[in-house]
C-alpha cells in the first residue's frame, strides 16, 4: 500500500504526535479472517526499534480493549471503544450466489454485477481497517493510554498474542455483568448528582446516545434504499442495453443512449451512497459506540460515588460502635481517593469528547457537502 | 472465497475522475431525436393504396402463394403494390377510404363510487372528441364501468383475434384491489389503485381505436356512444387476461402436437424470434423498473425519516453551531430530494406502466402467431383428408362401384372447396399479420420514443433542480 503522512482517523480527530504514531500500513483478507499490519513509528525509548510492524487479528484488538475496560487505574477515563468485528458475510453470500446463478446471465451482466460486489467487498474492507486504525489512533493519542504496557505488547511483540476467544463460561460472565450494570445503571442514573458539570453531561449523554442511535439508524436504512435502487438502475442498463442490440428498429439507438445515461446515473448514485455511508454512517455508528463509552464512564464515577457514600456511613456505624474504625477509615479513604480521581480525570475526559465529537462532525459535514457538490457538478 | 487485498486507508472515497455527462448532451441531440418522426413516413408515401381498390385483390390472388416462395424482408416482396402496402402506415389507407384523418382523443375519468359494500363499482366517466364522420357527433360521453371495458375485449377478441389482428388487451383484474376500493378504505393506495385504474383503461382504448379495423367494429362504436349497455356477464368469470390465458393454452396444445408447422416463410420464423427476445427482455425490464420505483419509494419515505432524526440530533447537540448546521442540512436534504425523487419516480412509473402494457401486448401478438398456425393446420389436416379420399377414389374406380363412387366425388369436391377456403384462409391470416405486425411495430417505437424522449426531458429538469441545491450547499459549506 502506498505510505500516508500522521494518523489518517477517519471518523475522529486526533492530535498528530510524532512520539507515537500508529497505523495499519496493510491488511490482508482470508477466508474468515483478515490480518492487520500494525505499523508503529516512535521516538519513545520504551521500543527496541523506532520503527516496526507487527500482524494482529481482530481478536487481539479485543484483547486490548478488555484490557483496559477491566484495569482499575483507567476507571476514570473513556475507553476507545473496540472496532466491530470484520463482518463479510453477507457480501461474500452475494458473491456466492452470483457465481451460481452465472448461467442465467449474458456475460456482460455477470462481469458487471461481479464488478459491482467486488467493489462492495473491497469498500467493506476499507471500512474495518479504518475502524480498527481509529482504535489504535486513539490509544495512541490518549496521554495515559499510550503508556499501557499491554498497549506497548500489542504493538511490538511480533509472535502471536495467543489471544483465545472468550470460552462459553467467560462469556456467561459478561453477560451477567452486563444484567447487573444495566440494573444498576438505572438506580444510579435516578440519583441526582451535587456536582451541576455531571448532572447535566447525565441528561445529556443519556438523550445524545439515544438520539444518535436512532440516527444511526435510519441512515443505514436510507443508504440501504440508495444502494437498492442503484442495483436496480444498474439491471435496467443492462436490459436497455440487451434491447437495444437485439431491436432492428430506430428505438436501438434511444435504447442504448437511455442504456448509457443508466449507466452514469448508477454510478452516481452507488457513489453518492458510498460517500454517505463513510461520512454519515460510520460518524454515527462511532459516535454511538463513543457516547456508550463515556456512558461507562459516568457510571463507572457513580458507582465509586455509591461505594463512597457507603463506606461514609460504614464509618460513622463503626464510629459509633467504636469497633473496627481504623478498618473503616482506610476503606473511606480508599473510596474517596478513588471516586475524586474518577472525578477529576472524568471531566476532562467528557470535555474532550465534546471538543472531538464537534470537530470530527464538522469535518464529515463539510467534506459530504463538497463530495455532493463534486457529484452535483458531473451530472 | 480468498480475496487478498493491499490497502492503503484513506480517509474519503478515491477521487474518480469526472464524468463528462455535459448538459449539452441533451440540447442539440435531441433535435436529432426528432429527425426519424415516423410521421414523415406519411410524406414519404408516393403511392395510394385503398382497401377497396381493384389491387386489392390483385394482392389476394395474384401471383405465387408466400407460403411456397421464400420471403425475406418486406421491401424484396413480390409485387410493387405488396411493397407499399406494408410500408404505408395503416393510418393512411384509412385516410383515403374514409375521407377522415385519425383525429379521436379519448379520456377515462371521474371514477366514481356506485353502490355500498361487496355490490359496489367505479363507475368511469368516457369522453370522446372527434371531427370523424364515423360518429354521430364530435364530442360525447359516457358511463362505464370495468367490466363494459372487459366485455368490448372479450368481443373483439373473439371476433379478430383468430384471423390474426393484434387486438390490444384489457387492463388486469385485481381481487385485492377492488375489494379495498369496495369496503370503502380511502387511503393512498386505494387511491392510487383506482387512479392507475383509470389511466390504464385509458391506454386501452386509445389503442384499441387507433387500430382501423376495430375502430369501425360496431361494438366499439356502441361502447363509446350509447349511453345504456348491457351487462357484460361472461367477463366476471374471464377477464381479458383469462381470455389470453385460454389462447396461449390453445397455443402451446398446438405445440405440443407432433405435427410441426413447415415454416416456408423466412419472414414469419424471423418475426416469431424477435417476439420471443422482446417478451423476454421487456419481462425483465419490466420487473427491473417496477423493482427500482418501489425502492426510490422507500428511499423518500427513509429520507424524510432521516432527515428528521438528524434535526433531533441537532436539537440535542450543545454546541449551537452544529446544532444549526446539522439541522440545516436536514431541512435541505429533505426539501430538495424529496421533489426530485418524486418526479423521477413519476417518470419511472410511467415507463413501468409502458413496459406492462407491452408484455401483454406481445402475448397478444404470440397469440395471433399460434391462430396462424392453427389455421395452418387445419389447411394441411384438409388436404391430408382429401388426399386419403381420393385414394379411395382411386380405388372404388379400380372396383367398379358406381354408387359408391358418386357418393365420393361428391364428398371429394366438397373437400376440396375447404381445402381452398383452408388455403385462403391461411393466406389472409398471413397477409393480415404482417399487416398487423409492421402497424405493431411503428406504434411501439412511437410509444417507447415518447417515453424516452419524456424520461430525457424530465432528466434536464432535475439538473435545473440540483443546481438549486448546489448554491444551497455552498452557502452551507461555507458558513462553516
Amino acid at each position: 500500500g502506498e505510505p500516508h503522512p500522521g494518523p489518517r482517523a477517519v471518523n475522529v480527530d486526533l492530535q498528530t504526535d510524532a512520539t507515537l504514531q500508529v497505523d495499519i500500513s496493510d491488511a490482508l483478507s482470508e477466508r474468515d479472517k483478515v490480518k492487520f499490519t500494525v505499523h508503529t513509528k516512535s521516538t519513545l525509548p520504551n521500543f527496541k526499534q523506532n520503527e516496526f510492524s507487527v500482524v494482529r487479528q481482530h481478536e487481539e484488538f479485543i484483547w486490548l480493549h478488555d484490557s483496559f475496560v477491566e484495569n482499575e487505574e483507567y476507571a476514570g477515563y473513556i475507553i476507545p471503544p473496540a472496532p466491530p468485528r470484520p463482518d463479510f458475510d453477507a457480501s461474500r453470500e452475494k458473491l456466492q450466489k452470483l457465481g451460481e446463478g452465472e448461467g442465467s446471465m449474458t456475460k456482460e451482466e455477470f462481469t458487471k454485477m461481479k464488478q459491482e460486489l467486488e467493489a462492495e467487498y473491497l469498500a467493506i474492507f476499507k471500512k474495518t481497517v479504518a475502524m480498527h486504525e481509529v482504535f489504535l489512533c486513539r490509544v495512541a493519542a490518549h496521554p495515559v493510554l499510550r503508556k499501557d504496557l499491554n498497549f506497548h505488547v500489542f504493538l511490538e511483540y511480533n509472535q502471536d498474542l495467543s489471544v483465545r476467544g472468550k470460552n462459553k463460561k467467560e462469556k456467561l460472565e459478561d453477560f451477567f455483568k452486563n444484567v447487573v450494570k444495566s440494573a444498576d445503571g438505572v438506580l444510579v442514573a435516578g440519583v441526582k448528582d451535587v456536582d451541576d458539570f455531571f448532572e447535566h453531561e447525565k441528561t445529556f449523554l443519556l438523550e445524545y446516545h439515544n438520539r444518535v442511535k436512532d440516527a444511526s439508524a435510519k441512515s443505514d436504512r436510507m443508504i440501504r434504499s440508495h444502494k437498492n435502487a442503484a442495483d436496480d438502475i444498474n439491471r435496467i442498463a443492462s436490459s436497455l442495453y440487451t434491447l437495444g442490440t437485439q431491436d432492428s428498429t430506430d428505438l436501438c439507438k434511444f435504447f442504448l443512449k437511455v442504456s448509457e445515461l443508466f449507466e452514469k446515473t448508477r454510478k452516481i448514485e452507488s457513489r453518492v451512497a458510498a460517500d454517505e455511508d463513510l461520512k454519515l454512517a460510520d460518524l454515527l455508528k462511532y459516535y454511538l459506540r463513543e457516547s456508550q463509552a463515556a456512558k461507562d464512564l459516568l457510571y463507572r464515577r457513580s458507582r465509586a460515588l455509591v461505594d463512597y457514600e457507603n463506606a461514609n456511613k460504614a464509618l460513622d456505624k463503626a464510629r459509633a460502635k467504636n469497633r473496627d474504625v481504623l478498618q473503616a477509615e482506610t476503606s473511606q479513604q480508599l473510596c474517596c481517593h478513588k471516586f475524586e480521581k474518577i472525578s477529576e480525570s472524568a471531566k476532562q475526559e467528557l470535555i474532550d469528547f465534546k471538543t472531538r465529537r464537534v470537530a470530527a462532525f464538522r469535518k464529515n459535514l463539510v467534506e459530504l457537502a463538497e463530495l455532493e457538490l463534486k457529484h452535483a457538478k458531473v451530472t | 472465497m480468498c480475496v487478498c487485498v493491499c490497502v492503503c486507508v484513506q480517509s474519503g472515497p478515491a477521487s474518480l475522475p469526472a464524468e463528462d455527462i455535459s448538459t449539452n448532451s441533451n440540447g442539440p441531440k435531441q433535435d436529432s431525436l426528432f429527425d426519424d418522426d415516423p410521421e414523415d413516413l406519411f410524406a414519404e408515401a408516393t403511392e395510394e393504396v385503398s382497401l377497396d381498390s381493384p389491387e386489392r385483390d390483385v394482392l389476394l390472388s395474384d401471383g405465387p402463394s408466400p407460403a411456397i416462395t421464400p420471403i425475406t424482408p418486406p421491401c424484396s416482396l413480390i409485387t410493387p403494390h405488396i411493397d407499399m402496402f406494408t410500408h404505408c402506415s395503416f393510418d393512411e389507407i384509412e385516410e383515403e377510404e374514409g375521407g377522415d384523418s385519425f383525429d379521436m382523443h379519448i379520456s377515462v375519468s371521474d371514477p366514481e363510487k356506485v353502490g355500498d359494500g361487496m355490490n359496489a363499482y367505479m363507475a368511469y366517466k368516457v369522453s370522446t372528441k372527434t371531427s370523424m364522420s364515423l360518429f354521430r357527433s364530435q364530442d360525447f360521453s359516457v358511463k362505464r364501468r370495468f367490466s363494459d371495458f372487459l366485455g368490448l375485449h372479450s368481443k373483439l377478441a373473439s371476433k379478430y383475434l383468430h384471423i390474426g389482428y393484434i387486438v390490444p388487451p384489457a387492463p388486469e383484474k385485481s381481487i385485492v384491489g377492488m375489494t379495498k376500493v369496495k369496503v370503502g378504505k380511502e387511503d393512498q393506495s386505494s387511491n392510487e389503485f383506482v387512479e392507475k385504474r383509470r389511466s390504464a383503461l385509458e391506454r386501452y382504448l386509445m389503442r384499441t381505436v387507433k387500430h382501423p379495423t376495430l375502430l369501425k367494429d360496431p361494438d366499439v362504436l356502441q361502447f363509446l356512444e350509447s349511453s345504456e349497455l348491457p351487462r357484460a356477464v361472461s367477463t366476471q368469470a374471464l377477464s381479458s387476461a383469462g381470455i389470453l390465458r385460454m389462447v396461449n393454452k390453445a397455443a402451446e396444445a398446438v405445440n405440443k402436437m407432433t405435427i410441426k408447422m413447415n415454416e416456408s416463410d423466412a419472414w414469419f420464423e424471423e418475426k416469431q424470434q424477435h417476439f420471443d427476445n422482446l417478451d423476454l427482455q421487456l419481462r425483465k425490464l419490466h420487473a427491473s423498473v417496477e423493482s427500482l420505483v418501489c425502492h426510490r419509494r422507500e428511499l423518500s419515505v427513509n429520507t424524510a425519516l432521516f432527515a428528521k432524526s438528524a434535526a433531533m440530533l441537532g436539537n440535542s447537540e450543545d454546541h449551537t453551531a452544529l446544532s444549526r448546521a446539522l439541522s440545516q442540512l436536514a431541512e435541505v436534504e429533505e426539501k430538495i430530494d424529496q421533489l426530485h425523487q418524486d418526479q423521477a419516480n413519476a417518470d419511472f412509473y410511467c415507463f413501468s406502466e409502458l413496459l406492462g402494457d407491452y408484455v401483454r401486448l406481445i402475448t397478444a401478438v404470440k397469440g395471433v402467431f399460434d391462430h396462424r398456425m392453427k389455421t395452418w393446420q387445419k389447411w394441411q389436416d384438409g388436404q391430408i383428408l382429401l388426399q386419403k379420399k381420393r385414394e379411395a377414389e382411386a380405388k372404388l374406380q379400380f372396383n367398379n362401384k358406381p354408387e359408391k363412387l358418386q357418393q365420393a366425388k361428391d364428398e371429394m369436391r366438397e373437400l376440396e372447396g375447404k381445402v381452398q377456403q383452408g388455403e385462403r384462409d391461411f393466406e389472409l391470416i398471413s397477409k393480415t399479420i404482417r399487416k398487423e405486425v409492421s402497424r405493431f411495430e411503428k406504434e411501439r417505437v412511437k410509444d417507447f420514443k415518447t417515453i424516452i424522449i419524456k424520461y430525457l426531458e424530465s432528466l434536464v429538469q432535475t439538473q435545473q433542480k440540483q443546481k438549486v441545491k448546489n448554491i444551497i450547499i455552498i452557502i452551507f459549506s461555507i458558513s462553516y
